[in-house]
């Protein structure tokens, strides 16, 4: 039993709750209670990425209820990486959205904070039902957040967003019904023991619940078949919401990732790797659909949201291949990429905030105020993005790229993903070139004025891709022993055996 | 038993997912929550289906799961509280785009008002 697993969970709970209860108080209170929230909730997941980092499993058993039968939070590497990244990218998010986001609506803020506690139930939890309550929890926010804002854009995503979801939801319930009619339990440390013991009889109906739950998972994930909601939903939402729900991609990466070796891994027995022939060719299908929407996007939010799909593509890839390396070059593909998603949303608000009505819209404008420094934030997100040296997303792809091991699957990978790069980096830079050099005369009505919440928020993001180069050997270092960690199974079925609380140690 | 249960899920769930496939909000909704009725039966069945059973170990001969119906508990409460919300929203795309078509109004062939309102959809998206 470890008590501070809840904290992140509890943290953005009570300060959701302070501020549904605040929702009068004077607009700067909430701000900076909000931002506190969110600055401890980065302080606590620092705390618990260094906890986990010794290599032991943590639980927290709700009500002190033994694990197969309660639920456990569970922290482990990959948790608490997950957690640290999802934090640091939301601190520059809500940074970003004080000024303008956050001003036409009482509870912009309450419903980012509840976003977070979805976000982290999600990937602290040990338990195959609780995850779908965690999902729940996070996409009734998610709902609230992506309608944010003025006017009436946003309706229609935001409807065909929810529709989706909400059958993604019944496919969930399916699933995990279908599991547990044969295996009795949902805690994943006690399915990680019963599913290689199963009879022969017993295992079609749990091959077929794993099956529709890597189909939900996918659509959360916005893998090939399933990946046609997101970019209208990402880039009608405002930019600090976008930013976040880069990571909502990276959950559905998680659950897969986490369920698809714990439970369904290389010590399944029979289920060995469940559906990760499937998994290979379609994350390499998601990278060429995401390029080619990247080369027709019309406006740079929806480029920015096809990148997104971009990198859920090369992630599961990097997954699929099965291999301690190409799990940790999935990890560090992950870190790197949903920072940058992130700021490069929050960058191509502020293009799109200097550019009157032409906005995020690929055509020729006057010349925008703030040209430079802009410019060379977006620059610097496209050089990361696309993959080219010396930031962070050539050093991502060279360890996926080293990942593979010769054969056909290396070949494919190769091949996708070098000509992905290169595609993408013929869509920034003809988007570049248009948005910031092709101008012609005229007089933008009313740019906004850079302010410190929108430089210091996206510069930060943006950033980090440099600090990624600076840390990647202890990075790497982390993402192997996360990688190590999750393949041996062993040691999470552990903490079916964790001491509670009055039990004799 | 089984076969009328199975018989019950199979029809609320094909129902369900041909609503869903409807191009208007409403038949959605109804879709959406006939799917989500299939689902929470399918759920019960999970524990297995008997009469007379207790969910508490030694009280009676038969044993019946409790927890399947906790779960069911659990998905009801969060289906009810998404369907409430779904409806809303449909009703908010109705009044938004003066069309209770699932994807707004998309013809070219509206008069000339409702033309007005899409331009200022596009100003007012940023």
């Amino acid at each position: 039993m470890n008590h501070w697993l809840t904290a992140p969970v509890l943290i953005p709970l009570i300060g959701g709750f302070l501020q549904i209860f605040m929702g009068y108080a004077p607009l700067n209170l909430r701000r900076t209670l909000g931002l506190a929230t969110t600055g401890l909730l980065l302080v606590s997941t620092v705390f618990l990425l260094m906890m986990a980092d010794d290599g032991s499993y943590r639980a927290y058993a709700f009500g002190n209820w033994a694990p197969p039968f309660g639920i456990v939070l569970v922290l482990d590497r990959l948790a608490a990486l997950m957690l640290f990244v999802t934090a640091l990218l939301a601190l520059f998010c809500h940074l970003f959205s004080l000024g303008r986001t956050d001003v036409s609506s009482r509870q912009f803020h309450a419903l980012f904070l509840f976003q977070l506690m979805g976000l982290n139930i999600a990937f602290l939890t040990g338990d195959l039902f609780n995850l779908f309550v965690a999902f729940e929890v996070l996409l009734i926010a998610s709902y609230g957040l992506l309608l944010h804002g003025e006017g009436t854009a946003r309706t229609v995503p935001g409807l065909h967003y929810v529709v989706l979801n909400l059958v993604g939801s019944a496919l969930f319930l399916i699933s995990v019904g279908m599991i547990y009619s044969v295996t009795g339990t949902l805690n994943m440390a006690d399915l990680a023991r019963i599913i290689p013991t199963l009879e022969a009889g017993e295992l079609p109906l749990v091959e077929a619940g794993g099956m529709i739950l890597l189909v939900v998972f996918a659509l959360k994930a916005a893998l090939l078949p399933l990946t046609f909601w997101l970019p209208r939903a990402y880039a009608s939402a405002t930019a600090p919401v976008a930013a976040l729900f880069a990571v909502m991609t990276k959950v559905g990466v998680y659950a897969i990732i986490r369920v698809y070796t714990l439970i369904f891994g290389e010590n399944a027995g029979a289920l060995a790797n469940l559906g990760m022939d499937w998994v290979f060719p379609l994350a390499l299908l998601t990278m060429v659909i995401g390029v080619i929407g990247m080369m027709g996007s019309a406006g740079l939010r929806t480029m920015v949201a096809w990148q997104v799909v971009v990198s859920v593509g090369t992630i599961l890839a990097a997954f699929s291949l099965v291999s301690e390396a190409g799990l940790s070059s999935a990890l560090f593909y992950m870190v790197h990429t949903t920072w940058i998603a992130g700021g490069l949303f929050l960058v191509v608000d502020m293009i799109a905030g200097q550019r009157g009505s032409a906005g995020d819209k690929i055509v020729t404008a006057p010349r925008m105020r703030n040209r430079t420094f802009i410019s060379v934030m977006f620059m610097l997100g496209a050089v990361a993005a696309a993959g080219l040296p010396p930031l962070s997303g050539f050093f991502a792809k060279l360890l996926i790229m080293n990942a593979a091991v010769p054969g056909v699957e290396m070949a494919a990978l190769w091949a996708v993903i070098l000509l992905a790069g290169f595609l993408s980096l013929v869509a920034y830079s003809r988007a570049g070139s248009i948005v910031f050099w092709r101008n012609v005369d005229g007089h933008i009505e009313q740019p906004e004025r850079l302010n410190f919440p929108h430089t210091v928020g996206a510069g930060a993001l943006i950033a980090m891709s440099i600090a990624i180069v600076f840390g990647a050997g202890p990075l790497s270092e982390y993402t192997d022993a996360a990688a190590e960690q999750l393949r041996d199974t062993s040691a999470y079925i552990g903490i079916l055996d964790t001491p509670m609380v009055g039990e004799d140690e | 038993m089984e076969l009328a249960f199975a018989l019950v899920i199979g029809s609320l769930t094909f129902a369900g997912v041909y609503l869903v496939l409807r191009a208007r909000t409403f038949p959605v909704v109804v879709g959406l929550t006939l799917l989500s009725y299939g689902v929470n039966l399918f759920l019960f069945s999970t524990g297995r289906l008997m009469s007379g059973g207790q969910p508490i170990i030694g009280s009676t001969d038969t044993y019946s799961d409790p927890l399947p119906q906790a779960l069911v508990l659990t998905a009801i409460v969060i289906g009810f509280a998404m369907t409430a919300f779904v409806v809303v929203l449909a009703l908010r795309s109705r009044a938004d785009t003066g069309d209770d078509h699932v994807d707004g109004t998309l013809r070219s062939d509206l008069p000339e008002a409702t033309q007005d309102h899409e331009q200022s959809r596009e100003e007012t998206g940023q």
